[in-house]
């Protein structure tokens, strides 16, 4: 009886998770399809200046009012968003694939490599990230590209961390053992087992982390180390933005009210994602 | 009689913490013949499951040398490994552990089959006859491990072993995990292989009423070291081993 109770409680959190995660889904989907679709969406050209309707307030014809060149600031949040959403997305897939990669290797053959791979990852963990990735991408002389650069190169060894205990959790059950005797070499053994029983964890940490990669990302446009005005990108938008920020307070508004929902929306994802796939949720397994 | 396994001298150390070192196996050598079940007892830590885990090429031996029908496998790798393993399987402890949870049985016991390169619709049918011949019906091979009970879990890992027809299977406490019905029917099934195949086993166990039932000879093994050995009535009746008096004693309270 008691068992049935939990077993059917189980059932109406998982349902509930579930529940949240498709409405989720459906809002980022809603949000990527706005950012690969931005040129075709904006209403008016977000890079055409007319200076005679400079700074007008949010109203009918300029949802979200106008900049100092007298371009439309809604335009501009939508391209901004094109370039903030999609080179964070490129930076988590390319961190998470290159940091997984590395991780298992050194969980799988562990000795030297796992030892000199794993002292390079701390040395990048004991640096402040953020200020790292300043240093990096000013070498680099700023543009979007080189701060995803920048940033990818601080960002890997996070992967790489849970990607190896993961591994190396994995490594102990006699299934790989097993997988061994039946004569897998070990790329076979990489590819049909350890990867596909670790990539829950990874997909998690990457879902979790997109938030994080687009502050910092943000951050980075907002110091002029990223993407560099004329080009539309949140973190840039608010940086020009800041010196009207107590007259004209819209311009800062618009582009940091759209950094708000999406990283909002995306860490929301990622802990709804971690939550559906904890093992504890779900009842049969 | 002719052996199919000689293992000579063969050592194991270990390091604790890269200071102090200790055998995990201590110049041991036996020989198992071919068709001779031979059993392996002794305490946990007494360096069974690292015997095994040397035979296998799992680990490294320290010292000694394993030979497998006069070639000597003591470090082999890569390709001669993996053609090692086509004469030497395993049975290991945990059923459901052994199999990958992302995968089906089927896709387990075929494994070795589709590494050899053989035809999918061949992998199928010959994982079917092995199930049969291992007491499961043919739907099992489409179950995940979590699916199956702890005994028919274990069946499909001595269908697994089997896939490649080997000469000679390491049961590592096979049968630990199960209860005693269950028990009993495994250790039919493998005796029935046994006699089918003319098989030779490595029986590792801790349980010396099994041993005394199903093997034709037995090694009591110690900290790393062979004590004793001799058929299981010999061992079990009249013990001369100081460690295997106290083992049976513990075992007859």
């Amino acid at each position: 009886m008691t068992q049935e109770i939990t077993v059917r409680a189980k059932k109406v959190k998982k349902d509930h998770v579930k529940a949240r995660l498709i409405v989720l889904s459906i809002l980022v989907g809603i949000l990527l399809l706005a950012a690969i679709f931005a040129r075709q969406i904006c209403p008016y050209d977000p890079y055409a200046q007319d200076l005679s309707i400079s700074m007008q307030p949010p109203g009918p014809g300029h949802i979200m009012g106008t900049d100092e060149f007298g371009r439309d600031m809604f335009s501009r949040v939508l391209i901004g968003g094109r370039t903030s959403i999609l080179s964070t997305l490129a930076l988590v897939l390319i961190i998470s694939i290159f940091g997984t990669f590395i991780g298992v290797l050194c969980g799988t053959f562990g000795g030297f490599l796992d030892s000199l791979v794993m002292r390079i990852a701390d040395f990048f963990l004991a640096f402040p990230g953020l200020v790292f990735a300043m240093a990096v991408a000013a070498l680099f002389s700023g543009g979007i590209i080189n701060a995803v650069i920048a940033l990818a190169l601080i960002s890997w060894p996070k992967y790489s961390r849970v990607a190896r205990s993961q591994t190396l959790a994995n490594m102990e059950n006699s299934y790989i053992k097993a997988a061994r005797l039946s004569g897998d070499n070990s790329a076979q053994l990489i590819f049909r087992h350890i990867l596909p029983n670790i990539l829950g964890p990874v997909l998690v940490t990457a879902m979790l982390d997109i938030g994080t990669m687009m502050m910092e990302l943000a951050g980075l446009s907002f110091l002029n180390l990223g993407a560099q005005p004329p080009v539309a990108e949140w973190g840039n938008m608010m940086s020009t933005g800041r010196s009207m920020l107590q007259i004209y307070p819209w311009i800062v508004m618009s582009p940091g009210i759209a950094i708000f929902i999406t990283v909002s929306l995306f860490n929301l994802l990622g802990d709804t994602v971690r939550d559906y796939m904890d093992p504890k949720n779900s009842h049969s397994r | 009689m002719v052996p199919i396994l000689e293992v000579d001298n063969l050592t194991k150390k270990f390091s604790l913490h890269g200071k102090k070192e200790f055998y995990g196996v201590d110049h041991v050598s036996f020989s198992l013949y071919k068709g001779e079940i031979l059993g392996l007892v002794g305490e946990s830590g007494s360096g069974k499951s690292t015997i095994a885990r040397l035979i296998t090429r799992l680990t490294d031996a320290t010292e000694g040398t394993i030979e497998l029908d006069g070639v000597d496998i003591t470090h082999c790798r890569g390709k001669a490994q993996r053609e090692l393993y086509k004469k030497i399987q395993m049975v290991f402890q945990t059923p459901v552990g052994s199999f990958d949870p992302r995968k089906t049985l089927g896709n387990g016991i075929g494994e070795s089959l589709k590494n050899q390169g053989m035809p999918a619709e061949e992998i199928r049918r010959k994982v079917v006859s092995l199930l049969t011949e291992c007491g499961l019906s043919e739907d099992f091979a489409d179950r995940y491990p979590h699916e199956v009970s702890g005994g028919q879990c274990q069946r499909a890992a001595i269908a697994r072993s089997l896939a490649c027809d080997p000469q000679l299977i390491i049961l590592d406490e096979a049968t630990s995990a199960l209860d005693v019905t269950v028990q009993k029917q495994v250790m039919e099934l493998l005796k029935k292989l046994h006699d089918e195949k003319n098989l030779s086993y490595l029986f590792i166990c801790h349980n010396l009423a099994l041993v005394q039932q199903f093997c034709d000879r037995v090694l009591v093994l110690c900290d790393g070291k062979i004590m004793e050995s001799g058929t299981p009535d010999q061992i079990i009746g009249n013990p001369q081993a100081e460690y295997t008096k106290k083992l049976i004693n513990a075992v007859f309270i």
